[in-house]
């Protein structure tokens, strides 16, 4: 094996690997704090990468510039998700809060497809391309993992540094006890799941620098989101982040590997299953 | 075996095998093939309702059974020649298998790590048979139309994967109902309100939910070596499409979660809405809008379903309303 070609294939895998971490990060999130596996989070990114790009089209909008709206438009969005499909039926069983947000998924779906059929759209961004020795790094990349890391950066800051911040993870660890001390805790899972959805949305902006996408991609990164959260701790960002990265390296691996590309998917799921056997609390969790 | 003297096993058996009769009777085609989905439905609802509806349990990735039986048994009839009657056995008692082996482990999990494992057990078999060549890889394997002579010619295996499926589907709602009324089925019910106070009264968890999980993954075993042999084709995508497992719970939601009757009413009604509207005009290119929406609606409001909804209203059905 010829070592350009594996330093070539590593540092490949560990870009897109930031990118996968954060996209998961609004899953765990959401998770960790209302246990409550978002089952519309495919559809959501896909709305990131759609939100991003009419901004472009349709306001000459620099796409990291649009990144910001994008966000704060999915702030709102999850709010409302919140109240509107979540918020009556927080407490119940986990089916009633899986098909509560699966119908989101459909309706995000239904109007997706109807405005902007499934034919593939892609950005027009171009950074040039950084070279040293055998490997290239695309601009947009580089860009893009920078901002999955100022992402996770402010979260952390957000939940350990800040008072809504300190009222998340107390309403996450206690929701009763936070509630005696004074915490409103329905605003502060409305917030919560509005950040969840603004990561979400956020990371789809960032992969449609990347790569072409249609309404359905989202799909793609919400089955890649569940692996990576399982292996970083369901609940916890930074795994999420850690645990994009490992996804990331395999799949940069395996394209140099001996084995066929096809088998990668029986890997990344087999390391799942075993992994929520195992270990249910993820590689890096820390309980 | 007293549930098989109420009146609701009688009404169960005259209406399910009345409505399953009806093509019979006029030889319509079109009839035929709107009532082989309906009862297929009905099989994979139902199934899904035994092990989720009775104990809590959300298999979301339960397609996989379907997928398994199809493929297995199609395999045995396309490479060795076998009649589909025990090919289609072989395919369900497969399932089973596997679910017993998998479900050891998997059913220790609770909430939403074990929903999330189904579905991670689904994309595992479903990426492996695409890699898997003995089962065609990710193009599938097909049938030649000589494979249907011995059934006197396509057109009559069309009628016998029609009786098929009626047996199947008439037996999958009376293992349902049987369940449900046994000893059995009542330590399941305790399972789902409280598994740590059922343990304590006696009852073994481990081994009544590993035992249901085997049922449950019997018949959609056999509805996908059924449903197979009579598509002539098998491919990975369609087998083990994940959509249609969470089509299915969102039929035993609409019809009441954990009732007999339930997933049967669910899966005639959610087929006819889909057909409704998939061809009416103003909702054709809304429909899964309008399907998500219903979802919404009933997930929010109507928890218990229909036959949950009608049986809190109406507590004198109860007694001919399972």
């Amino acid at each position: 094996m010829n070592i350009d070609a594996l330093s070539a294939s590593i540092v490949d895998g560990l870009m897109i690997g930031f990118i996968y971490g954060l996209a998961a990060m609004g899953l765990t999130l959401i998770f960790g704090v209302m246990r409550v596996v978002n089952l519309a989070h495919g559809p959501v990114i896909a709305v990131g990468m759609f939100a991003v790009l009419l901004l472009a089209q349709n306001l000459g909008l620099n796409p990291y510039l649009g990144l910001v709206i994008v966000m704060l438009l999915g702030l709102a969005t999850g709010i409302g998700m919140y109240f509107i499909a979540v918020h009556r039926v927080i407490d119940a069983p986990e089916l009633t809060t899986l098909l509560a947000t699966f119908s989101v998924n459909l309706m995000i779906i239904g109007i997706g497809t109807v405005l902007f059929s499934t034919s593939p759209r892609a950005l027009d961004v171009s950074l040039g391309s950084v070279r040293t020795g055998a490997v290239t790094i695309l601009g947009t990349k580089l860009v893009a993992d920078l901002i999955a890391v100022i992402a996770t950066v402010g979260l952390y800051y957000f939940l350990y540094r800040t008072r809504a911040g300190k009222s998340v993870r107390a309403v996450a660890n206690n929701r009763a006890a936070a509630e005696l001390m004074g915490i409103n805790s329905t605003w502060i899972l409305a917030l919560s799941f509005g950040i969840g959805i603004a990561l979400a949305m956020g990371s789809g902006s960032l992969l449609a620098t990347l790569f072409s996408f249609t309404i359905l991609s989202g799909t793609v990164y919400e089955v890649k989101s569940f692996v990576i959260v399982v292996l970083g701790g369901l609940g916890n960002p930074v795994g999420a982040l850690l645990g994009g990265i490992v996804i990331g390296l395999l799949e940069g691996l395996a394209t140099i590997s001996p084995l066929p590309v096809g088998w990668v998917p029986v890997i990344e799921f087999g390391v799942f299953v075993i992994i929520l056997l195992v270990r249910p609390t993820g590689l890096f969790g820390a309980r | 075996m007293s549930a098989l003297r109420t009146p609701f096993f009688w009404g169960l058996l005259v209406l399910l095998g009345g409505v399953g009769l009806l093509p019979i009777l006029n030889g319509s085609d079109s009839m035929r093939e709107d009532i082989f989905l309906v009862l297929m439905l009905v099989i994979l609802a139902s199934s899904i309702n035994i092990i989720m509806g009775y104990t809590g349990y959300v298999s979301f990735g339960h397609i996989v059974f379907f997928g398994l039986g199809g493929y297995v048994a199609f395999y045995l009839m396309l490479n060795h020649q076998v009649h589909f009657v025990p090919a289609a056995v072989v395919g369900g008692i497969v399932s089973s298998l596997i679910a017993f082996l998998l479900g050891i482990p998997v059913l220790r999990l609770r909430g939403a790590y074990f929903a999330l494992a189904t579905i991670g057990i689904n994309e595992v078999v479903r990426s492996f048979v695409t890699n898997f060549d003995p089962f065609g890889g990710a193009t599938g394997m097909f049938f030649n139309y000589e494979v249907y002579n011995g059934y006197g010619g396509s057109k009559n295996a069309l009628w016998y994967a029609y009786y098929a499926i009626l047996v199947v589907a008439l037996l999958c709602a009376v293992s349902s109902l049987l369940i449900k009324k046994s000893r059995f089925g009542l330590g399941l019910l305790a399972i789902r309100e409280d598994q740590d106070a059922a343990q304590v009264l006696g009852i073994d968890p481990a081994r009544s939910k590993v035992l249901v999980y085997t049922i449950s993954a019997f018949f959609p075993g056999l509805a996908g070596a059924i449903f197979f042999f009579k598509n002539g084709i098998i491919e990975p995508g369609p087998a083990f499409d994940l959509l249609r497992s969470i089509e299915a719970l969102v039929m035993v939601m609409l019809g009441g979660y954990g009732t007999v009757a339930g997933p049967i009413v669910g899966a005639a009604v959610y087929e006819q809405l889909r057909a409704f509207l998939i061809t009416n005009s103003t909702f054709s290119s809304f429909h899964l809008f309008v399907a998500g929406f219903l979802l919404l609606l009933i997930v929010l409001f109507v928890t218990a379903g229909l036959v949950g909804w009608l049986r809190q209203r109406a507590p004198r059905l109860r007694r001919y309303l399972e």
